[in-house]
């Protein structure tokens, strides 16, 4: 029994050392459980955010993958079919070839009646039935080069033109809108830092059009545009002689009609993200290169450019993603049209997924946009990662 | 007086309905509440009539309650498909006429079953029919004509067409091209290119009927070749292409255009529906006629079939939706519908009971093309796809777009659509 007690009472430095290291462990488990809490508090305040962007990110796009790759029908009593690739292969299929015309005897190409050369028809080799099988099911996107001597054409047919066609509108919208809303909000944003009187007038002008519904702006830009309305009537009544256009009618002019008016709608809010961007440059900074006999473009070159590299990627790749999403000016104004010169990837999505109610075919589309974003956003991002640290 | 009668009668109104639950626990057998779902949200004057027919109804028996519920025409259809997809469709809705075999297929609606007797009388331009069966049934129809001014053509030394014989399609082109000669007009003919959507097949897809083309073949329903893209179809695509690169009519009106070009003599002849007969007869008097379409190959036709009735075939009490449906298809009301809102009446009885339609009437005319010459779009749960490549085709020509081809990418389109649906056979 006392062997057993004195086993039992350890000896006083153990008793130390093992306090002390007890001590220790429960300040570890202390700071762990802390730790713990705070994490179990930060999974709790990420929680409303993780959700919402799993219901309505995550799952949309996880849904539209997956009805990319049957035929769904929207108000189909049928359940869809699994089609593999098929829709993809339609809308990404393309190929070429080569239509022949008859010679005449001096060598010469046969011509229609109006005079342009008879190349044999295309369509008995886009059929189901076609020779062909990589044809089939497929329609002429673009003529190229005619070969007189041969008296033949290549021809570019696609699985749906409309789609190439939306693709192009939509680069060369974007193409145009990123370098001129961005390089105009940014005159706009140094135009209303100065210390002018009423500058804040000029903040509020430039940035009402940003607060309005793109719906409601749409509808007043077709009155603008319309072949008796105000920008017309605005230059005819400085020349004389000139012919109105019907902007929105005519397949050359839509498209710069509605970068035209997308970049007005757009431009002020930019405008506020450079304004924001101009003021955290600090004062002490101007001032310097002032004393150093700096001139005003040297300051805007050396202070002010670099003093925005961060604001100018932000810029960059917002812009950007609002460009390629160009959707509803597209639907109130010109539904793509006149011959497919305004239509665009969500547009096309629309009609097809909704419009047709081809939600297959259309969550195909959506999802090609959607990588075609995500790659152009990561190659923005890389390239300008230098710029940003 | 009249504010006396009407407390007097709110409060005869409140006495029976205080004394109503009484006698009907009494008789142990409280209505059955129907819903009814309606499109005419914003039109409050199509929407009292139908609340009048309910009303009369509810009153009419005591087993059934109809319940309306009214929408905004824009976002109909778009409640009915979610709430059909959310399996809660009203007993009783209206439809589209056109879209009804879609809404059958995607198994919305069951067939009717309203005495046979009532619905032989009606036009068949207000039935909606798919597989042999009776789904839906209109109170109205609209048509088009050819409105112009007497004037234009007593000017220009027309014959003044008639429903038995209308003018052909050399004098229809006379016709526009003699306007636009008189230099009077900024444009021969309005089409409503101002308008978008449905109007293209309604009112442009008849023009091509009666060159003896159609939006697919009516027969089979399996594809379009041939109809859409065949030498009719290639003869209406180049018609109409040159009305608009000649100048006869603007590729793309503005609403002023549209609503007030030919009241306000910009345009001498505009191809549009009743609906619009009204203010250009106010505007215009005596000079006002609307001519019948012109048979411009085989025959002439104009669009049929307006918003029609049906029955859910999720409704618990069928048999009193479809007798709501039978008795709001009795004459009396049908006059109203059609006096009331300008829409023309779709029986016999019910033209020649009516005031601003019936024979002898001012418009009488429309109720006479309608019953000659409507062709309800073709009975397909693919119309809805059929009718939006359509547009875009149309579109397209009066663009400039080369015939052929766009006809040729249209029926393709369409027929990559039927065949991906199975030709819209159930699949078993």
């Amino acid at each position: 029994m006392v062997v057993g007690k004195t086993a039992a009472t350890p000896q006083p430095t153990q008793s130390t050392n093992f306090e002390r290291r007890r001590e220790v462990i429960f300040k570890i488990k202390k700071q762990n459980a802390a730790k713990r809490a705070e994490n179990k508090t930060a999974k709790w305040l990420a929680a409303p955010g993780l959700i919402l962007i799993g219901i309505f990110t995550i799952l949309p796009i996880s849904l539209a993958l997956t009805l990319g790759f049957t035929n769904a029908q929207l108000l189909s009593p049928t359940n869809p079919d699994f089609t593999g690739l098929g829709n993809f292969k339609t809308l990404l299929g393309v190929s070429v070839v080569t239509l022949k015309a008859e010679k005449n005897n001096d060598g010469s190409c046969v011509k229609d009646d109006s005079g342009e050369i008879a190349y044999e028809p295309l369509r008995p080799l886009t059929r189901d039935d076609s020779p062909r099988k990589d044809l089939r099911g497929k329609s002429e996107f673009k003529r190229l080069f005619a070969n007189e001597k041969e008296c033949s054409i290549k021809v570019i047919v696609a699985g749906d033109p409309v789609f190439w066609r939306s693709l192009t509108n939509t680069f060369f919208f974007a193409l145009i809108v990123v370098p001129v809303q961005a390089g105009l909000a940014l005159i706009l944003a140094l135009l209303v830092n100065q210390r002018l009187k009423g500058r804040n007038f000029f903040r509020t002008v430039y940035f009402i059009p940003t607060l309005s519904s793109m719906v409601v702006i749409s509808m007043l830009w077709r009155f603008m545009y319309q072949q008796d309305g105000l920008i017309n009537k605005s230059i005819s009544s400085f020349m004389p002689g000139y012919a109105p256009i019907d902007w929105l009618g005519n397949p050359k002019t839509a498209m710069p009609a509605i970068i035209g008016l997308s970049i007005w709608q757009a431009v002020g809010y930019h405008m506020i993200i450079w304004l924001g961007g101009l003021q955290t440059i600090p004062a002490e900074l101007y001032e310097a290169v002032r004393m150093d006999g700096a001139n005003k473009w040297h300051e805007f070159r050396h202070v002010t450019v670099p003093g925005l590299r961060h604001t100018f990627v932000f810029i960059l790749i917002t812009i950007t993603i609002a460009a390629l999403g160009l959707f509803v000016q597209i639907n109130v104004l010109t539904q793509g049209g006149p011959l497919d010169s305004t239509s665009t990837l969500v547009f096309q999505s629309f009609t097809r997924g909704y419009q047709r109610q081809e939600i297959g075919y259309g969550s195909a589309i959506s999802f090609v946009f959607f990588v075609l974003v995500l790659v152009i956003a990561l190659i923005q991002r890389s390239m300008t990662k230098r710029l940003d640290q | 007086m009249k504010s006396k009668w009407r407390i007097s009668l709110t409060a005869a109104v409140a006495v029976v309905g205080l004394l109503a639950p009484v006698t009907v626990s009494a008789a142990n057998a409280a209505p059955v509440e129907i819903p009814l779902w309606t499109h005419n949200g914003g039109n409050a004057a199509e929407l009292a009539d139908v609340n009048l027919v309910v009303k009369d109804f509810n009153a009419s028996q005591s087993k059934y309650k109809v319940v309306v519920k009214a929408f905004p025409q824009i976002n109909y259809n778009d409640a009915i498909v979610a709430s059909a997809a959310a399996n809660r469709l009203p007993c009783i809705l209206d439809t589209d006429a056109p879209v009804v075999p879609s809404w059958v297929y995607a198994g919305y609606l069951s067939p009717l079953t309203v005495d046979k007797k009532i619905t032989d009388k009606l036009q068949t331009s207000v039935k909606g029919i798919y597989g042999g069966k009776l789904y839906s049934a209109g109170f109205y129809d609209a048509a088009i004509a050819l409105l112009a001014r007497k004037s234009t053509i007593k000017e220009a030394g027309l014959r003044t067409p008639t429903t038995a014989k209308p003018w052909t399609l050399a004098e229809f082109n006379d016709a526009l091209a003699k306007a636009k000669a008189s230099g009077k007009f900024d444009y021969a003919l309005s089409l409503g290119t101002g308008w978008d959507g449905e109007w293209y097949p309604y009112g442009f897809s008849p023009l091509l009927q009666s060159f003896g083309g159609d939006l697919i073949n009516r027969k089979t329903l399996k594809t379009a070749e041939g109809s859409l893209n065949g030498t009719a179809g290639l003869a209406w695509g180049k018609w109409f292409q040159n009305l608009f690169t000649s100048g006869l009519a603007p590729k793309k009106e503005t609403a002023d255009q549209r609503d007030n070009g030919f009241i306000a003599g910009k345009m001498a002849y505009q191809w549009n529906g009743s609906w619009a007969a009204a203010s250009a007869a106010k505007a215009l008097g005596d000079d006002f006629i609307a001519l019948p379409p012109p048979n411009l190959g085989t025959k002439a036709y104009i669009g049929g079939g307006s918003w029609q009735w049906a029955v859910s075939s999720t409704c618990a009490n069928k048999a009193g939706a479809n007798a709501w449906l039978q008795f709001a298809l009795q004459t009396k009301y049908l006059v109203k519908f059609a006096d009331d809102l300008f829409n023309l009446p779709i029986t016999a009885e019910a033209t020649k009971a009516s005031k601003v339609f019936g024979p002898g009437s001012k418009y009488s005319d429309f109720a006479t093309y309608s019953a000659t010459f409507a062709l309800i779009r073709p009975a397909t749960p693919a119309y809805p796809v059929i009718a939006k490549i359509y547009e875009t085709a149309t579109k397209d020509i009066i663009n400039g777009a080369d015939v052929q081809k766009t006809l040729d990418s249209a029926v393709d389109q369409i027929d990559k659509n039927l065949k991906d649906n199975y030709y819209y056979v159930k699949k078993k």
